[in-house]
């Protein structure tokens, strides 16, 4: 083997089929950016009817009208953000809450099995609780808690108008709590990592002081996580608002905004799934396109500032 | 310790407690629900049975294997393509600014809202094809599946040591044969979780298949028209007035979980198993 | 050890500049050295940490390489077999030749290189395969060969390592199972399969036992005979015991070289007289 004489010979044979390999692993590593660009080249090409016809008003009206080919998505962006935001301070305080206990009050044979189920919970698809709500839980959100909020809170005076209306089960209330309960395990999972990633010296020297655990969390646990656990938040929030079979089902797909939460509403999600399908004409799908890629440009913003948020935290992802 | 402090120290821990046991009892009652109402329709009719016509009687097996078979096709576009990725990361890209780029974007498309990769696929096959079809649904849940199997299958090659390569490539051996090595052999374990992990996911995800694959109600393996998958049918069947139908919603429900669940106790389990060795 | 002669009468004084040009062998054929360097640099993501080396290693011999950590020592092993190409930010300029032909240029058949120059590394590094297949790939890459010539030229490395005795049977259970000093073995057994003529090594016993460092240097010592060996080492005994030449570096340049006993009895330099005492002490 080492009787060949030259080691210079013209590699060129050599040297490409080395390089082929790593070309192609190039090619595939880019085409994970060629699909986030197609994907928001072709929203945009194919909303590029409605937002020529429907102009400015697309965004600022409230009316989704098909017949009369009139769509405003206002309704739909207003179900998105309001549905997102009360599961995620729902999830959230359940989720650090839990993520703690996980971490700093279970004892230690606990870990393991806790991890393990929220993990497994966190796998179980949105249709299983978008089924749940509405066939579980929207009853007894209509014959037990919606009565009761209203009679307790409903007499102070912002609870009145956000709990007026008939109690139907269905609406923006409904919506964000079996959001909120689909993003609790995942977010739990995502905490618990971070919690478990603050130096076990700090924690140490945290409870020598004589602190309470509350006083730990609160003083030492919390700031020292800041950026994490905000990073953490926002991952949810962007997943919040791409959920689309947890919430189509209990949303009740009312293109309204109303003041009240027990009333229906619709998200941009449960709006593009109920309706996408039926859409005649070139309008209407072309409408629902754009609504995509609000819905794209809405998530992937606050993606990108949580991972970019994450990453100044941990150096590697979370 | 003053009172309020210890006050407010059990206020915290009740609540931390309390949180907990709400959340669990929340998932037991989704538990329950599933198996109570979708237990009773378990029978072998279920799978051996294709989906009834309104109000009638019948089974998911069509929806079953329909699932199966987009699931299938989809790892299989994804895998090849998340292997090379995760090789051109950690083998040649390192700490390239090309390659913390493709990361970042993988983790973009992690996060990617499910119904918009639906719409993608639809806006440039079926808009083009002018017809729904399973293996556009396989394409759905693929780029879905894509970040998953990434990003598993990196983070184990992170974990082999560099002189592993070395001492490969100081034999003389091609770099690529060495890859090919390590890909084999020492990351084999996390490909197979990323592929497990995959397939729990994909296998329950409805919107991607909402304009892609629909759903068909009869037995069709044909991957150029739609295929019955289970998502799409509990969809449909939850949302009808048919008892039947929702019976069997319930059991398509049972069912997915079941497997989902089992999935990913596998994979984690392998991996515990794995890491150990 | 072998015990270098000086070429010139020996009542002189040797001179610094007589000790650059070539190493006196002690059979007294006219001596080509197995590699040459020429004015090598190395750049270590923007940082020079190797600085305008000019040196030759000599044929048959053990080279030690010696110096205190950071001084470049394993960076100057491993550009001899371009082992550095793995890493994205690590350049080497100047001439390596082996024989006549220069192993930095981009012409050059890395592959090839490494069959002529093996390695063996600070941590046994055995693939995740039997011990017969550890020794068996790279022979199966590097040429057809039958199975009963593939059998024979494992047995035959494993022999020559002294590791036949202990493993014939149980050639093909994993390789980790064995012990540190056999893993290591090992490793210099896959090295020899592929029948190089210089093997380099980077603190082959620094992760291992004495007993099995002692059991190494011995298997150096013979095959010193047949091969080429440069040698990184920390421990100076070490390099007192089984080293032919020996060379000795300092923040990336090189201080000091000649035979074991000019080195280390009598050095010309400082910096050398500071480095071996404070070690011997």
């Amino acid at each position: 083997m080492s009787t060949s004489p030259s080691l210079l010979i013209n590699t060129a044979n050599k040297r490409y089929q080395t390089d082929k390999f790593a070309y192609c692993a190039k090619i595939c590593a880019i085409s994970l950016i060629g699909i986030l660009c197609a994907i928001l080249f072709a929203l945009f090409i194919h909303s590029n009817e409605a937002l020529r016809v429907l102009g400015a008003q697309f965004f600022t009206s409230n009316v989704w009208d098909p017949p009369g080919e009139q769509f405003g998505v206002l309704a739909a962006v207003y179900g998105t953000l309001v549905t997102a935001a009360i599961a995620m301070v729902i999830a959230g305080f359940f989720s650090i809450t839990i993520a703690f206990y996980i971490n700093a009050i279970a004892p230690a044979w606990l870990y393991k099995p806790l991890r393990i189920t929220f993990d497994m919970m966190a796998g179980i698809p949105s249709i299983i609780f978008g089924m749940w709500g509405l066939f579980v839980f929207a009853p007894i959100m209509a014959n037990t808690i919606q009565p009761m909020l209203q009679n307790t809170l409903g007499a102070l005076p912002l609870f009145n108008i956000l709990f007026a209306g008939a109690p139907l089960g269905i609406g923006i209330l409904t919506a964000s709590i079996i959001l909120a309960l689909m993003l609790i395990p995942f977010m739990t999972s995502m905490l618990t990592d971070v919690f478990s990633a603050i130096p076990m010296a700090i924690k140490e020297a945290a409870f020598a002081t004589g602190a309470t655990l509350w006083e730990v969390f609160h003083a030492i646990i919390l700031p020292y996580s800041r950026s994490a656990i905000a990073g953490s938040m926002m991952l949810g929030l962007g997943r919040a608002m791409g959920e689309t079979m947890a919430v189509t089902f209990v949303i009740g797909n009312a293109h309204k905004i109303s003041s009240s939460l027990f009333a229906p509403g619709t998200t941009i999600s449960s709006t593009i799934a109920n309706e996408f399908a039926d859409a005649a004409g070139t309008l209407y799908p072309s409408a629902l396109m754009a609504l995509g890629l609000v819905l794209f440009v809405i998530t992937m913003a606050t993606i990108f500032l949580a991972r970019w948020i994450l990453k100044s935290y941990t150096k590697e992802r979370l | 310790m003053t009172n309020l402090r210890s006050f407010k120290n059990i206020l915290f821990i009740s609540a931390c407690v309390l949180s907990l046991i709400i959340a669990l009892c929340f998932m037991i009652s989704i538990f329950t629900t599933l198996i109570t109402k979708g237990g009773g329709a378990i029978n072998w009719q279920l799978f051996f049975a294709s989906t009834p016509s309104p109000g009638g009687q019948g089974g998911l097996a069509n929806a079953i294997v329909g699932s199966l078979v987009i699931t299938t096709l989809a790892i299989l576009l994804a895998t090849p393509i998340a292997i090379l990725t995760a090789v051109y990361l950690v083998e040649y890209g390192q700490k390239r600014r090309l390659a913390r780029i493709v990361q970042f974007a993988n983790d973009l498309l992690l996060s990617v809202p499910s119904i918009i990769v639906g719409l993608f696929i639809f806006a440039i096959v079926i808009s083009r094809v002018g017809h729904y079809s399973a293996y556009s649904g396989a394409l759905a849940l693929a780029i879905i599946a894509l970040p998953i199997i990434t990003r598993n299958t990196e983070d184990m090659l992170q974990l082999v040591p560099v002189q592993l390569r070395e001492a490969g490539i100081a034999l003389g051996v091609p770099r690529w044969r060495i890859t090919l090595m390590i890909l084999s052999r020492a990351a084999r374990p996390g490909i197979i979780t990323g592929i497990l992990l995959a397939i729990a996911r994909v296998m329950g995800e409805t919107a991607p298949l909402l304009f892609t694959a629909l759903s068909n109600q009869f037995w069709s393996l044909n991957l150029n028209q739609p295929m019955a998958n289970l998502p799409m049918v509990i969809f449909q069947y939850a949302l009808s007035p048919y008892q039947s139908w929702q019976q069997l919603a319930w059991a398509g429900a049972l069912i997915i979980t079941c497997f989902i669940l089992i999935t990913s106790f596998i994979s984690h389990y392998f991996l515990q198993a794995r890491k150990h060795s | 050890m072998n015990t270098a002669t000086l070429p010139i009468n020996e009542s002189a004084p040797v001179r610094s500049d007589q000790i650059d040009i070539l190493m006196p062998q002690a059979n007294d054929q006219a001596s080509i050295p197995a590699i040459q360097i020429k004015n090598l640099n190395f750049n270590y993501d923007k940082e020079l940490t190797l600085k305008d080396i000019n040196l030759d290693i000599p044929d048959k011999k053990i080279t030690a390489i010696i110096g205190p950590s950071g001084s470049g020592k394993s960076t100057l092993l491993r550009t001899l077999n371009r082992i550095f190409d793995l890493h994205a930010k690590q350049k080497a300029s100047g001439e390596v030749l082996l024989g006549n032909e220069n192993i930095l240029a981009s012409t050059c058949n890395v592959n090839k290189l490494r069959t002529r120059i093996g390695m063996v590394f600070q941590k046994p590094t055995t693939f995740p395969m039997s011990i017969f297949r550890n020794i068996a790939f790279a022979l199966k890459i590097h040429q057809k060969i039958s199975r009963a010539a593939l059998t024979k030229q494992v047995i035959n490395a494993l022999k020559q390592v002294a590791l036949w005795d202990e493993v014939k049977d149980k050639l093909h259970q994993p390789a980790d199972a064995l012990s540190g000093g056999q893993q290591q073995r090992l490793c210099i057994a896959r090295t020899l399969a592929i029948q190089p003529e210089i093997i380099l090594l980077d603190e082959p016993t620094s992760s291992l036992d004495p007993i099995s460092s002692q059991k190494i240097e011995k298997l150096l010592l013979q095959l010193s005979q047949r091969y080429t060996l440069v040698i990184v080492t920390h421990n100076l005994s070490q390099a007192q015991r089984i080293a032919d030449h020996v060379i000795f570096m300092q923040q990336g340049e090189i201080i000091e070289h000649g035979t074991t006993e000019q080195l280390f009895k009598q050095p010309q330099r400082k910096e050398t007289l500071d480095y071996v005492r404070y070690h011997d002490a």
